[in-house]
Protein backbone atom coordinates (compact mmCIF):
# COMPACT_ATOMS: atom_id res chain seq x y z
CA UNK A 1 0.00 0.00 0.00
CA UNK A 2 0.95 3.49 -1.15
CA UNK A 3 -0.10 6.52 1.24
CA UNK A 4 -0.78 9.48 -1.08
CA UNK A 5 -1.08 13.07 0.66
CA UNK A 6 -1.19 16.66 -1.18
CA UNK A 7 -0.76 19.55 0.37
CA UNK A 8 -2.22 23.59 -0.45
CA UNK A 9 -3.98 24.59 -3.52
CA UNK A 10 -3.57 20.75 -5.06
CA UNK A 11 -5.18 19.34 -1.99
CA UNK A 12 -7.80 22.23 -2.51
CA UNK A 13 -8.14 21.48 -6.26
CA UNK A 14 -8.32 17.12 -5.70
CA UNK A 15 -10.90 17.88 -2.63
CA UNK A 16 -8.83 15.43 -0.30
CA UNK A 17 -5.32 15.72 1.68
CA UNK A 18 -4.69 12.08 1.83
CA UNK A 19 -5.85 8.54 0.02
CA UNK A 20 -4.41 5.43 -0.33
CA UNK A 21 -3.29 3.03 -3.48
CA UNK A 22 -3.62 -0.81 -2.99
CA UNK A 23 -2.29 -1.58 -6.79
CA UNK A 24 1.27 -2.60 -7.54
CA UNK A 25 2.65 0.57 -8.53
CA UNK A 26 6.48 1.10 -8.92
CA UNK A 27 7.16 4.73 -9.63
CA UNK A 28 5.69 7.75 -9.66
CA UNK A 29 4.05 7.63 -12.96
CA UNK A 30 2.50 4.25 -11.92
CA UNK A 31 0.95 5.65 -8.91
CA UNK A 32 -0.48 8.38 -10.85
CA UNK A 33 -2.23 6.45 -13.36
CA UNK A 34 -3.80 4.37 -10.37
CA UNK A 35 -4.61 6.93 -9.20
CA UNK A 36 -6.30 8.65 -11.66
CA UNK A 37 -8.14 5.32 -12.22
CA UNK A 38 -9.22 5.24 -8.96
CA UNK A 39 -10.22 8.81 -8.21
CA UNK A 40 -10.97 10.19 -12.14
CA UNK A 41 -8.94 11.85 -14.58
CA UNK A 42 -8.58 15.37 -12.99
CA UNK A 43 -5.67 13.57 -10.61
CA UNK A 44 -3.52 12.91 -13.97
CA UNK A 45 -3.73 16.64 -15.27
CA UNK A 46 -3.35 18.14 -12.03
CA UNK A 47 -0.29 15.69 -10.68
CA UNK A 48 1.02 15.91 -13.87
CA UNK A 49 0.65 19.70 -14.24
CA UNK A 50 3.86 22.32 -14.57
CA UNK A 51 5.62 23.10 -11.21
CA UNK A 52 4.06 19.67 -9.05
CA UNK A 53 6.74 19.12 -6.32
CA UNK A 54 7.05 15.50 -5.14
CA UNK A 55 8.33 13.75 -2.14
CA UNK A 56 8.83 9.79 -1.13
CA UNK A 57 9.14 9.60 2.45
CA UNK A 58 9.12 13.48 3.45
CA UNK A 59 12.83 13.47 0.64
CA UNK A 60 12.05 15.50 -2.19
CA UNK A 61 12.60 13.68 -5.51
CA UNK A 62 13.18 14.59 -9.14
CA UNK A 63 11.32 12.60 -12.60
CA UNK A 64 9.87 9.24 -12.36
CA UNK A 65 11.23 8.29 -8.93
CA UNK A 66 11.24 4.18 -7.99
CA UNK A 67 8.84 3.66 -5.10
CA UNK A 68 7.84 0.66 -2.87
CA UNK A 69 5.25 -0.90 -0.76
CA UNK A 70 4.91 1.14 2.15
CA UNK A 71 6.48 4.86 1.39
CA UNK A 72 4.45 7.59 1.28
CA UNK A 73 4.27 9.93 -1.38
CA UNK A 74 3.41 13.74 -1.40
CA UNK A 75 2.50 16.05 -3.89
CA UNK A 76 2.90 20.13 -3.24
CA UNK A 77 3.00 23.11 -5.23
CA UNK A 78 6.72 25.25 -4.99
CA UNK A 79 6.75 26.78 -1.17
CA UNK A 80 6.18 30.13 -0.27
CA UNK A 81 7.01 29.90 3.27
CA UNK A 82 9.08 32.53 5.42
CA UNK B 1 25.60 23.49 19.33
CA UNK B 2 22.01 25.07 20.58
CA UNK B 3 19.64 24.17 18.37
CA UNK B 4 15.71 25.08 18.34
CA UNK B 5 13.54 24.14 15.77
CA UNK B 6 9.53 24.73 16.36
CA UNK B 7 6.45 24.72 13.71
CA UNK B 8 3.51 26.22 15.80
CA UNK B 9 -0.26 27.41 15.52
CA UNK B 10 0.69 29.51 18.63
CA UNK B 11 2.55 32.84 19.12
CA UNK B 12 6.33 32.78 20.34
CA UNK B 13 8.00 34.80 23.24
CA UNK B 14 10.77 36.68 21.62
CA UNK B 15 12.34 37.98 24.76
CA UNK B 16 12.24 34.43 25.83
CA UNK B 17 14.23 32.69 23.11
CA UNK B 18 16.68 35.21 22.79
CA UNK B 19 17.53 34.64 26.68
CA UNK B 20 17.65 30.70 26.10
CA UNK B 21 19.87 31.01 22.90
CA UNK B 22 22.38 33.74 24.53
CA UNK B 23 22.46 31.81 28.01
CA UNK B 24 23.13 28.57 25.48
CA UNK B 25 26.71 29.59 25.31
CA UNK B 26 29.82 31.90 26.90
CA UNK B 27 31.77 31.90 23.39
CA UNK B 28 28.88 33.96 21.74
CA UNK B 29 29.39 37.38 20.91
CA UNK B 30 26.65 38.34 18.53
CA UNK B 31 22.88 37.35 17.90
CA UNK B 32 21.15 38.38 15.47
CA UNK B 33 17.41 37.71 14.98
CA UNK B 34 14.59 38.55 12.29
CA UNK B 35 11.60 38.71 12.63
CA UNK B 36 8.79 38.33 9.41
CA UNK B 37 5.26 39.83 10.23
CA UNK B 38 1.73 39.14 8.20
CA UNK B 39 2.01 42.54 6.28
CA UNK B 40 -1.84 43.95 5.62
CA UNK B 41 -0.92 45.00 1.96
CA UNK B 42 0.59 42.19 -0.03
CA UNK B 43 0.33 43.04 -3.89
CA UNK B 44 -1.87 46.09 -3.53
CA UNK B 45 -4.17 44.30 -1.92
CA UNK B 46 -5.62 44.16 1.84
CA UNK B 47 -5.15 40.98 3.70
CA UNK B 48 -7.60 40.21 6.30
CA UNK B 49 -6.10 36.62 7.28
CA UNK B 50 -3.41 34.57 6.47
CA UNK B 51 -3.53 31.00 6.33
CA UNK B 52 0.00 28.66 6.95
CA UNK B 53 0.40 25.04 6.36
CA UNK B 54 2.82 22.65 6.29
CA UNK B 55 4.28 18.90 6.07
CA UNK B 56 4.30 18.28 9.56
CA UNK B 57 7.92 15.95 9.78
CA UNK B 58 9.64 17.11 6.22
CA UNK B 59 8.85 20.85 7.14
CA UNK B 60 11.34 20.22 10.05
CA UNK B 61 13.83 18.13 8.57
CA UNK B 62 14.53 20.83 6.18
CA UNK B 63 14.50 23.82 8.50
CA UNK B 64 17.27 21.61 10.37
CA UNK B 65 19.18 20.93 6.76
CA UNK B 66 19.03 24.77 6.58
CA UNK B 67 20.77 25.45 9.71
CA UNK B 68 23.28 22.96 9.27
CA UNK B 69 24.15 24.35 5.81
CA UNK B 70 24.75 27.74 7.17
CA UNK B 71 26.66 25.86 10.09
CA UNK B 72 29.24 24.51 7.62
CA UNK B 73 29.41 28.35 6.19
CA UNK B 74 29.91 30.10 8.95
CA UNK B 75 30.28 29.20 12.59
CA UNK B 76 27.39 29.07 14.46
CA UNK B 77 27.26 28.85 18.08
CA UNK B 78 23.45 28.40 18.28
CA UNK B 79 20.06 28.80 16.07
CA UNK B 80 16.52 29.35 16.73
CA UNK B 81 14.12 28.84 13.88
CA UNK B 82 10.65 29.11 14.91
CA UNK B 83 7.64 29.21 11.92
CA UNK B 84 4.05 29.20 12.30
CA UNK B 85 1.32 27.90 11.01
CA UNK B 86 -2.47 27.83 10.81
CA UNK B 87 -5.00 31.80 10.39
CA UNK B 88 -2.57 34.95 11.43
CA UNK B 89 -4.00 38.49 11.17
CA UNK B 90 -2.44 41.54 10.18
CA UNK B 91 1.23 42.50 12.22
CA UNK B 92 0.90 38.81 13.68
CA UNK B 93 4.54 37.18 13.81
CA UNK B 94 4.93 34.60 11.13
CA UNK B 95 8.65 33.45 11.26
CA UNK B 96 11.89 34.08 13.68
CA UNK B 97 15.65 33.46 13.42
CA UNK B 98 18.10 33.82 15.63
CA UNK B 99 21.54 33.09 15.57
CA UNK B 100 24.43 33.06 17.80
CA UNK B 101 28.30 33.30 16.91
CA UNK B 102 31.28 34.88 18.53
CA UNK B 103 31.22 37.65 15.70
CA UNK B 104 28.33 39.57 14.51
CA UNK B 105 29.49 39.70 10.88
CA UNK B 106 28.68 35.42 11.05
CA UNK B 107 25.87 35.77 12.73
CA UNK B 108 24.29 38.62 10.27
CA UNK B 109 25.30 36.32 7.78
CA UNK B 110 23.96 33.04 8.99
CA UNK B 111 20.36 34.54 9.55
CA UNK B 112 20.06 36.03 6.14
CA UNK B 113 21.25 32.98 4.74
CA UNK B 114 18.66 30.31 6.35
CA UNK B 115 16.01 33.38 5.82
CA UNK B 116 16.60 32.91 2.34
CA UNK B 117 16.76 29.52 2.03
CA UNK B 118 13.20 28.90 4.67
CA UNK B 119 11.76 31.36 1.66
CA UNK B 120 12.47 28.68 -0.81
CA UNK B 121 13.28 25.24 0.29
CA UNK B 122 10.84 24.29 3.20
CA UNK B 123 7.89 23.08 3.37
CA UNK B 124 5.52 26.04 4.02
CA UNK B 125 2.50 27.18 1.88
CA UNK B 126 0.80 30.73 2.43
CA UNK B 127 -2.98 31.44 1.20
CA UNK B 128 -3.94 34.65 1.77
CA UNK B 129 -7.58 36.07 1.86
CA UNK B 130 -8.68 39.40 0.16
CA UNK B 131 -11.82 41.30 0.09
CA UNK B 132 -11.82 40.01 -4.06
CA UNK B 133 -11.52 35.91 -2.33
CA UNK B 134 -8.64 33.65 -1.31
CA UNK B 135 -5.41 32.67 -3.33
CA UNK B 136 -2.26 30.82 -2.72
CA UNK B 137 0.52 32.28 -2.88
CA UNK B 138 3.06 31.78 -5.43
CA UNK B 139 7.30 31.84 -5.16
CA UNK B 140 8.28 35.17 -5.71
CA UNK B 141 11.09 35.53 -8.40
CA UNK B 142 13.06 38.08 -5.77
CA UNK B 143 12.75 35.11 -2.96
CA UNK B 144 14.21 32.76 -6.04
CA UNK B 145 16.94 35.27 -6.42
CA UNK B 146 17.87 35.74 -3.02
CA UNK B 147 18.57 32.08 -2.46
CA UNK B 148 20.24 31.64 -6.06
CA UNK B 149 23.21 33.97 -4.48
CA UNK B 150 24.38 32.21 -1.76
CA UNK B 151 25.25 29.28 -4.41
CA UNK B 152 27.24 31.25 -6.85
CA UNK B 153 30.81 30.83 -6.42
CA UNK B 154 32.59 34.01 -4.41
Amino acid sequence: MIRVVLFASLREQLGTGATEVTDDVRCISDLVEALSRQHGKVWRVTLHSENVRVAVNKSLVQGDHHIMDGDEVAFFPPVTGG
Amino acid sequence: MYLRIGVQEKPFDVGKEVRSLRESSRQIGGIATFLGVVREINDDDAVSNLFLEHYPGMTESQIEEIIRSAGERWPVLAATVLHRVGNLAPNEEIVFTCIGSRHRGDAFAACEFIMDYLKTRASFWKKEKTRAGSRWLTTRDSDIKAAERWTDDH
